[in-house]
């Protein structure tokens, strides 16, 4: 097909009013959500259906010695057994780290670990059934926190990894860090903690595996990214992928949860190969808690040095250190390290940077990308630091940072290119909206209001395996109904991705969103797609569909020309019509365009495609970070304070948020207050937490709360009045300019909120969430004399291993380390740290080394 | 299992004859005797709303109401909102606003505004939010369903009354081009 698209062409002529993008409309999937008529994957009934259950481990960490399934097949209506001897191929979102089995082969990592499945003809049977399998294990010693994951090397959770229990170590400096500090005027330093917390979405995964003719198998699953699912079995069921077809159902809610290739979907269709029927597994509450994927807690510790001339602040240089509690495996763990890192350069001018970052291996249920993935942990502690440094200096928090802005169309100390950045007009509508520079820090006692940024991704620069082809494809269909058939592997998760697909090919042939018909996210039937992940499918969805509608417009347009005898150049396509510019009346409508042009051309049919623009990083690790545009957004919070109980609200947000342009207004609306929302959750409430079981129930480390009532989340009632103001600025790198919008405005809720609480009542709680009594301990020690603050006290002692050094584009560099790994590949020296490798990965290359000068491909593949 | 109970259930109006395991939730005969898989599940435990239905115009948690105590009941599920082709003020409401997104809870969301509004025409926002208290969402943060609820119980009010511009544009601050 034709070339991967760069970059939307601008448009010549001036904009003509758009009829779709920009209009606040109904989503095209809204009929069927109100209606109940939205199949999603446990609504999906197939004749025949066995119903099967996981046996999940009892044992955080441990030896399966034996497993007995004969009580089990004597229960009425048991149909089938499988255990991890028929599923030993591992598996795992990244190709870095595939660690996961279906069912764990011989080692249980953590409780809910799933170790056996049966099936029956009934989910009361299966039920049954799984009970009474008898699970045989020789307990092994557990790790439950960062600290006992560095301090405990041996036994290993996995027998890969950079070191002991450390499965990830990152160390990389960009610029003269020390020279940074030196000349500062002043250096801050301080620790946080983020607890971790889960997605919580209102579906519980399902699957449902149909087997097909001739070996093949179809999987309809609650997934955000069918293709990487798609993959993950053909792989494990060692199928041909043609022969695997994976079809994502609408997501009942997803946010990162439903981001990995898991368990159930892979034991869904080896049953149904085995038993030769549909197979449906429905994940309870319970085990959702289990397949988690969510927010890593995260240790930080930052340090700044800045330069001051009068209220003008500058950061000269800044370490940010973090540490991950992992849980049991890999998933998208290296990428979140790494994560926690990249996006501190994007919003504040900062040329000196050093990032040190380590990930553990824990015996609790897979961390992975939860809404902001990784960053939100790093910008809490940033912006929560920002607050104390204007403080401290005796600046407005709002002028420090409009001082100290990133520039547009700049690249960062480490190599993130910026296009446009509406950073300064989002402080400025929320710091004019809530009255922030009369209010802060005047407000009566127990009042208090907070500011605090954020920026994210549109999109990952690179994907998830390393490849040259588009991230993004989609095809259209045109005949002679008029109707525009559009196809693409995206999945709707929520977040209204069918709508921007749909709006976008309306807009560009000028016909109705009733005009098109869609079928996404089916393997078998739409090009790929990689998923709804990384805030990528406007921006690339977008520019995908964009491309194969002004294909499809091109061929209309000549047919069309030579018909009327109008010069392409003047036709319009709009309201159903394709006409002159100059004699509106003289025109044809939509559908006899596409007769015209059938007639003309043959069967009808364009693709477009989208691969995004590469990044100027060359450097080991410069994979995450890059995307083609950056969204922006600022918070001010307001909340009051009971200094009594420590207990807090809050009680009013102001978001601005940089869309770039809002292709349907209303449902960006929809996405920042749901953003606004779930991270007043994070820092109110929610912590994905563990405890030991007493000795003499076993020891055992278990999830504190598994179930919707005891993991708390924000109810009607809970949620404060939120004033949204969307910014807009076109950028080029957008569809219509647009950028991302489901992640970036939670990044300013958790540190807005923890600055509101130190202007209501002066103390800091460096922690996330904010538990009252975390507020009732700071105000104690306020009292006492001592450091007003609660929060985590250092960070501990990790050995990082050699630096990757990085020079800036500001030094002069060219992208690349002066000390990359390939050096020390061919000196047999390599570094425990900042490889992507296990030690048999990294010898295997050692050895393609010596074929090939080139390790730029097997260096990338695994930084996603 | 061998335990069975026969009964005519009344749904939306209509009388449905099921056969089921005695044992078994109103939510679960809904969705697997009957097919009517509008009604959602989030917890099978009465935690998160998402399987409201209403039983002689009151919501319920389905999920702890066996279907063999609503034998003679009325029960109304999001399958029967529709009007004809005709969406509900509601539904329509909701689905012009965004306030459904996944759309997950919205049928559960949607029964229990439904009876809020039976009872009380021109509910405050607190009233909504009180009424609305045993639903979660992860979505919307809330706020588009509020809207959602005050605008269709106008229409059903009979007034003229559509929410702000903001609701729809959000804040308008320096943009070059606005609706």
């Amino acid at each position: 097909m034709a070339e991967p698209l760069e970059k939307p062409e601008p448009e010549a002529e001036p904009q003509r009013e758009t009829s779709i993008i920009g209009k606040p409309f109904r989503r095209v999937d809204g009929r069927a959500k109100v209606t109940g008529a939205t199949k999603f994957a446990d609504d999906l009934a197939f004749p025949r259906t066995a119903y099967v259950r996981l046996v999940r481990s009892t044992q955080p960490h441990a030896l399966i010695r034996a497993i007995d399934s004969s009580e089990a097949e004597k229960v009425p209506g048991f149909l089938g057994f499988l255990t991890g001897k028929e599923t030993p191929i591992p598996f795992g979102i990244l190709p870095v780290s595939q660690d996961e089995h279906a069912l764990c082969p011989d080692k249980v990592r953590f409780v809910g670990d799933p170790v056996a499945a049966v099936a029956a003809v009934t989910e009361d049977a299966a039920y049954e059934a799984a009970l009474k399998v008898k699970v045989e294990y020789e307990p092994l010693p557990t790790i439950s926190s960062i600290e006992e994951a560095i301090a405990t090397p041996e036994p290993r959770i996995h027998d890969y990894g950079d070191h002991g229990n450390l499965h990830k170590v990152v160390s990389m400096t960009f610029g003269d860090v020390e020279k940074g500090f030196e000349n500062a005027d002043e250096i801050f330093e301080d620790t946080f903690y983020y607890e971790g917390n889960t997605h919580l979405p209102m579906e519980q995964h399902s699957a449902v595996a149909v087997p097909e003719d001739d070996d093949r198998v179809t999987l309809y699953s609650s997934s955000q990214t069918p293709h990487y699912v798609h993959r993950a079995l053909a792989k494990v069921l060692e199928l041909p992928a043609s022969r695997v077809r994976v079809v994502a159902c609408s997501n009942g809610g997803g946010f990162g949860g439903k981001s990995d290739p898991f368990n159930h979907e892979i034991v869904a269709a080896k049953m149904a190969l085995k038993l030769g029927r549909p197979c449906k597994i429905t994940l309870t509450r319970e085990e959702v808690f289990y397949c988690h994927r969510g927010r890593h807690p995260v240790l930080m510790q930052v340090r700044t040095g800045i330069k001051k001339d009068g209220t003008d602040v500058r950061i000269v240089a800044q370490r940010l250190r973090t540490a991950l509690d992992g849980g049991a495996y890999g998933s998208y763990g290296v990428a979140s390290t790494y994560y926690t890192g990249a996006l501190q350069t994007v919003t504040y001018k900062m040329p000196a940077y050093e990032f040190q970052g380590v990930r553990c291996f824990t015996n609790k249920p897979p961390c992975g990308p939860k809404r902001g993935h990784g960053t939100p942990q790093p910008r809490f502690g940033f912006e929560v630091h920002l607050d104390k440094i204007a403080v401290k200096l005796g600046i407005n928090p709002a002028d420090l940072r409009l001082n100290m802005l990133a520039e547009p169309d700049s690249v960062t100390a480490n190599w993130l290119r910026i296009g446009s950045m509406g950073l300064r007009r989002c402080i400025e509508a929320v710091v004019e909206g809530s009255g922030f520079r009369e209010r802060w820090g005047r407000l009566p006692a127990g009042r208090g209001l907070g500011l605090a940024c954020g920026s994210y991704l549109c999109g990952a620069g690179l994907p998830i395996y390393w490849n040259h082809m588009p991230q993004s494809g989609v095809m259209l269909k045109l005949d002679r109904s008029g109707g525009v058939a559009v196809f693409c592997g995206e999945s709707e998760i929520g977040q209204g991705s069918d709508s921007i697909l749909a709006a976008v090919v309306a807009e560009v042939l000028g016909v109705a969103l009733a005009d098109i018909r869609l079928c996404v996210a089916d393997t078998d039937l739409t090009p790929v797609d990689l998923g709804s992940y990384s805030s990528r499918v406007t921006l690339m969805v977008g520019n995908a569909a964009l491309q194969a509608a002004e294909r499809a417009r091109e061929m209309i347009s000549k047919a069309v020309s030579e018909q009327l005898e109008v010069p392409e150049s003047r036709l319009v396509f709009a309201e159903r019509r394709v006409f002159d510019a100059q004699d509106p009346e003289k025109g044809l409508s939509f559908q006899d365009a596409v007769i015209a042009t059938e007639a003309r051309f043959g069967t009808l049919a364009t693709a477009g495609s989208y691969i995004p623009p590469r990044s100027p990083g060359r450097y080991r690790g410069a994979g995450v970070g890059p995307s083609p545009a950056y969204s922006y957004s600022a918070a001010v919070i307001e909340v009051e304070v009971d200094p009594e109980t420590g207990l807090w609200n809050p009680v009013h947000v102001w978001i601005a948020h940089d869309v770039g342009r809002a292709l349907n207004p209303v449902l960006v609306m929809g996405q920042v207050e749901g953003s606004v929302y779930m991270g007043l959750g994070e820092v109110m409430m929610e912590e994905q937490a563990f405890r030991r079981l007493p000795k003499h129930l076993s020891s055992a480390l278990v999830h504190k709360h598994p179930s919707v009532l005891e993991y708390k989340s924000p109810t009607f009632p809970d949620m404060p009045p939120v004033t949204t103001y969307l910014i807009e600025d076109p950028d080029p790198q957008g569809p219509f300019g647009a950028k991302e919008v489901g992640q970036g405005p939670l990044l300013p809720v958790m540190p807005a909120v923890a600055n509101a609480i130190h202007d209501a009542v002066g103390v800091r709680v460096d922690q996330v969430p904010i538990h009252p009594h975390m507020v009732l301990k700071a105000l104690e020690a306020k009292r006492k004399g001592q450091e007003a603050r609660f929060g985590p006290k250092g960070f501990p002692e990790v050995d990082f291993g050699e630096e990757l050094i990085v020079p800036t584009p500001e030094q002069g560099g060219d992208g690349t380390a002066i000390n990359d790994y390939r050096e020390k590949l061919r000196s047999g020296m390599r570094s425990s740290a900042g490889t992507m490798m296990t030690r048999e990965e990294a010898l295997r290359k050692k050895k393609l080394a010596a074929l090939t000068t080139d390790l730029k491909g097997a260096d990338l593949k695994g930084i996603k | 299992m061998d335990d069975l109970t026969t009964l005519k259930l009344r749904i939306n109006g209509e009388d449905r004859p099921v056969v089921f395991p005695t044992h078994h939730t109103l939510l679960e005969v809904l969705r697997e005797e009957c097919a009517l898989t509008g009604t959602k599940h989030g917890c099978e435990l009465g935690e998160c709303g998402t399987c409201t239905v209403l039983v002689e115009g009151r919501p319920v948690l389905s999920c702890l109401v066996l279907a063999a105590e609503t034998r003679g009941k009325s029960i109304e599920t999001v399958e029967g909102m529709q009007l004809g082709n005709e969406l509900h003020p509601l539904q329509a409401a909701f689905a012009d606003l965004g306030a459904a997104q996944c759309g997950y809870c919205t049928p559960g969301i949607l029964m229990a505004a439904k009876a809020l509004l039976a009872e009380n025409p021109a509910p405050s926002r607190d009233e909504i939010r009180e009424a609305l208290a045993g639903n979660l969402c992860r979505c919307t943060g809330y706020h588009k369903i509020l809207e959602g609820v005050e605008w269709a119980a106008a229409r059903m009010r009979g007034e003229d009354w559509t929410p702000p511009n903001e609701a729809f544009y959000g804040n308008n601050y320096g943009n070059d081009h606005h609706g």
